[in-house]
């Protein structure tokens, strides 16, 4: 039941090799380079998965060295997240914060990522303490730089230290080189940046495909809630991609470690790499898959053509979409930024995707953009997306729908280093305190953040990047900015706290939940803050009511955050487990799991690293890095119950409007769930049932969930569970626990 | 009278699943559907019609970026 059908005639004639460019100058930025530190390494291949090595960087002291991989952490944490968890875990102590120098920024893609005959393989996981947060932080990204780093030689890269001076870390994984280069004269923005850097590294025009950066922007600088850009070089277009490791200011700690950019030169990716220990179920697990892809996804989600865009117009559809600030779920304006738009926009005649062979090919560009405001006015330029989560926190959620301010504003927040699910979800919040009288032009610095006022928003990001005026208070996210308002007494604290929509210090992305209570755990009873990459739990409660007691939501939420952790564990992208569907997964057992693909992951770990797992396996292992992260959040002085609570926005309505806009709704559940006769209360009484009900609930589905999880009703796991994990075998993660028990 | 994921939706004669999607205002492609528990694959949905009192299942699949 595809929305609608795909018409080349109605993609916009737009020339995608045409756009600014940048390289005047770098001769003489890269004559400016000064080496501070070369050593030389062996670079190696992976051995079914793994190269056994991890790379040690120090930019504050410089130095440099190899770490043994040890089975151990192999066995435990398997990769990725888990090995990002571990080294920061042994890195920091619980007074350590994210500006201090034993802070770590730790990259690692697993032991799949880098195979090209299944989709989605090439994706990196990056580990620090958030600035947001103050707890550790995990981020997804694709662009080529983890297999890269991977194929040179390292399974993961690990960053400490303090540099007074701005710094490149150049990994040459063709020549066995590693060196620290003082850059000076850097361009600061990634997409200016990752351009020059990769010119300059290549060694011909053939290598730019080898080069991958890692780069961030001027609000980095300014601002938590920095992100990191991972490059690749897109052959067809003749330019640099970008992709976002967005959550949790990793750019911002980048900056405050004087990095300026990471890069990897990797050997020409070929077939098997990797090495695995069985190629042939590799191959053909990737071909049984790719025919999937190429037969379903026309009538299904339409992947390849849309990207995740595609559910814009279903979630506003469904009442999901979220819009002024969570508020509502729907927008009439809505078709103006839905994927029909966007398949149009979106070049359309070159295939995309940020790694070699994924054939879901998600990854979409808007090219020929000309860019209206701030600094590179007048620029045409190439931007990413926009994926679903930009299009709706920069669009409807802000009440944007001018979809070429929203292009703006997704090229802005890439180059400038900001993660868009963040900065939709902080300038929603800045709309609704400035409808609300919270904030006014005065108190903005001149800003008039009405929603959809494309333009202010616009600025207060260029304020943002420039480190000044109301931009600096928004940078700081929506947990500091309550607090702010708060102090200055510029509204009813309760009011604020509620519309904020933080959990951690994190902000939520791009989902309604207040009406699935599923959801609302899946945001909230989380490991590092509200990111839909644990559970999206949404229509499986609110739509199928297919688990409606707490114990079927509890199980939800036992089994979807521990599936979901084992992507970051290996490599993958989530994207191709669920986004088409075999053709008889309907008549499977379990068949929302999309077993065969369960099936597929399982044979492709085995495949690769010759060890034989089961689907049961699968959740143990992520079972142990899960619980690994929550102890770790309870050492770092978070991680409790406490912690666990939700904005009573992502519960349920806060305003009248709110109430008013979902009454028949409301109302039913008063007579029906409560017990209550909603034609004698008032709305005020109404609204006070609901907020009553609803906590209680939220707090009922908290002690099921953490029963289920095997922790206590504060949230610490058990000795019993820490046990079965055979994470016992650590004493210090031990101590943590029993200090709680 | 039939229910539809539990809610009660009215009925009429000759009702198809397809109505059923519309009605709802059900548009995510990736459903698997039930009537009275027998699949109804996606090219029977214009053709399948739903007896009254019918238990209509429209399962939808994860999304979510």
């Amino acid at each position: 039941m595809s929305q609608f059908v795909f018409d080349p005639t109605k993609v916009m004639d737009i020339d995608f090799t045409q756009r600014t460019q940048y390289l005047e100058g770098l001769e003489a930025i890269k004559a400016a380079h000064k080496v501070l530190k070369e050593i030389a390494f062996t670079p190696s291949l992976p051995d079914k998965g793994y190269t056994n090595r991890t790379l040690y960087v120090n930019v504050g002291t410089l130095e440099v060295k190899e770490k043994p991989v040890t089975q151990q952490m192999k066995d435990v944490f398997i990769g990725g997240r888990g090995f990002g968890l571990w080294h920061l875990w042994n890195a920091v102590k619980p007074t350590t914060r994210w500006n201090d120098p034993e802070n770590e920024i730790i990259i690692s893609p697993g032991p799949v990522a880098g195979i090209t005959q299944y989709a989605g393989t090439g994706k990196s996981l990056v580990v620090s303490l958030s600035p947001q947060t103050d707890i550790p932080i995990d981020s997804n990204v694709g662009g080529y730089f983890g297999p890269l780093l991977k194929f040179s030689g390292f399974d993961a890269l690990e960053i400490q230290g303090k540099s007074d001076r701005d710094l490149i870390v150049f990994i040459d994984g063709q020549k066995g080189i590693i060196r620290i280069e003082e850059a000076p004269e850097e361009p600061v923005d990634s997409h200016v940046l990752a351009e020059v850097l990769t010119h300059m590294y290549a060694e011909n025009e053939a290598d730019r495909v080898n080069i991958s950066v890692v780069c961030t922007g001027a609000a980095a600088e300014h601002s938590l809630i920095g992100m990191l850009n991972f490059s690749w070089w897109d052959l067809r277009r003749g330019c640099i991609r970008l992709k976002q490791a967005g959550r949790g200011g990793i750019g911002t700690v980048f900056r405050n470690k004087r990095i300026r950019a990471l890069v990897c030169r990797g050997p020409q990716v070929k077939g098997d790499l990797n090495h695995v220990a069985d190629y042939e179920t590799i191959a053909k697990t990737g071909v049984k898959y790719h025919k999937e892809i190429r037969e379903n996804d026309p009538h299904q989600c339409m992947m390849r053509r849309n990207g995740t865009a595609h559910i814009v117009e279903i979630m506003d559809a469904y009442d999901l979409l979220p819009t002024h600030n969570f508020q509502y779920g729907s927008h009439p304006d809505t078709h103006k930024i839905d994927s029909q738009y966007w398949q149009s926009r979106c070049t359309q005649q070159t295939v995309d995707g940020c790694w070699y062979g994924c054939s879901m090919a998600c990854a979409k560009g808007a090219d020929g953009l000309e860019v209206k405001t701030g600094p590179y006015k007048g620029h045409t330029v190439t931007v990413d997306g926009p994926e679903y989560e930009n299009a709706a926190g920069l669009g409807s959620n802000c009440g944007v729908f001018d979809p070429d301010y929203l292009l703006e504003l997704n090229f802005y927040c890439d180059t400038y280093g900001i993660c868009t699910i963040t900065y939709g979800t902080l300038t929603a919040f800045v709309m609704e305190c400035y409808q609300r009288g919270i904030l006014n032009k005065e108190r903005t610095g001149g800003l008039e953040m009405n929603w959809g006022n494309a333009e202010a928003d616009l600025e207060m990001m260029h304020q943002m990047a420039r480190g000044e005026g109301f931009g600096l208070i928004a940078g700081q996210g929506v947990k500091k900015m309550k607090e702010h308002f708060i102090k200055h007494g510029w509204g009813d604290p309760q009011l604020i706290n509620d519309i904020g929509m933080e959990n951690k210090g994190l902000e939520y992305s791009q989902y309604m939940s207040k009406e699935s209570l599923a959801q609302q755990g899946g945001y909230a009873l989380t490991n590092k803050g509200p990111q839909h990459d644990e559970a999206w739990l949404i229509f499986m409660d609110m739509v199928n009511k297919q688990i409606p007691t707490f114990e079927d939501k509890a199980e939800a939420l036992y089994y979807f955050p521990l599936f979901r952790t084992w992507f970051g564990l290996n490599g993958f992208c989530k994207l191709p487990w669920n986004d088409v569907v075999p053709s008889d997964n309907a008549k499977q057992p379990e068949a929302h799991k999309i077993p065969e693909h369960v099936q597929n992951y399982v044979d492709i770990f085995s495949a690769t690293t010759g060890i034989k797992i089961d689907k049961d396996e699968l959740i143990v292992q992520s079972a142990r890095v899960y619980n690994f992260q929550r102890i770790f959040n309870i050492r770092m002085g978070k991680g409790l119950r406490k912690d666990d609570h939700a904005p009573f926005r992502a519960l349920g309505p806060v305003t009248t409007e709110e109430y008013l806009s979902r009454q028949e709704r409301y109302d039913k559940q008063i007579a029906d769930e409560m017990g209550l006769d909603p034609t004698a209360m008032s709305l005020e009484e109404k609204m006070a049932a609901h907020r009553k009900w609803r906590q209680g609930r939220y707090e009922q589905l908290t002690d099921a969930v953490y029963k289920r999880r095997g922790w206590t009703p504060n949230g610490v796991p058990t000795l019993e569970r820490l046990k079965e994990l055979g994470l016992d075998v650590f004493p210090e993660v031990v101590d943590v626990v029993k200090l709680h028990l | 009278m039939i229910h539809v994921n539990g809610d009660a939706m009215e009925w009429k004669e000759g009702l198809t699943v397809r109505e059923v999607l519309v009605r709802r205002n059900f548009r995510f492609p990736l459903l698997i559907i039930t009537v009275d528990g027998e699949l109804v694959q996606p090219k029977a949905y214009e053709t399948t019609t739903i007896p009254d009192a019918a238990d209509v299942q429209v399962v939808h699949m994860m999304s979510g970026g």
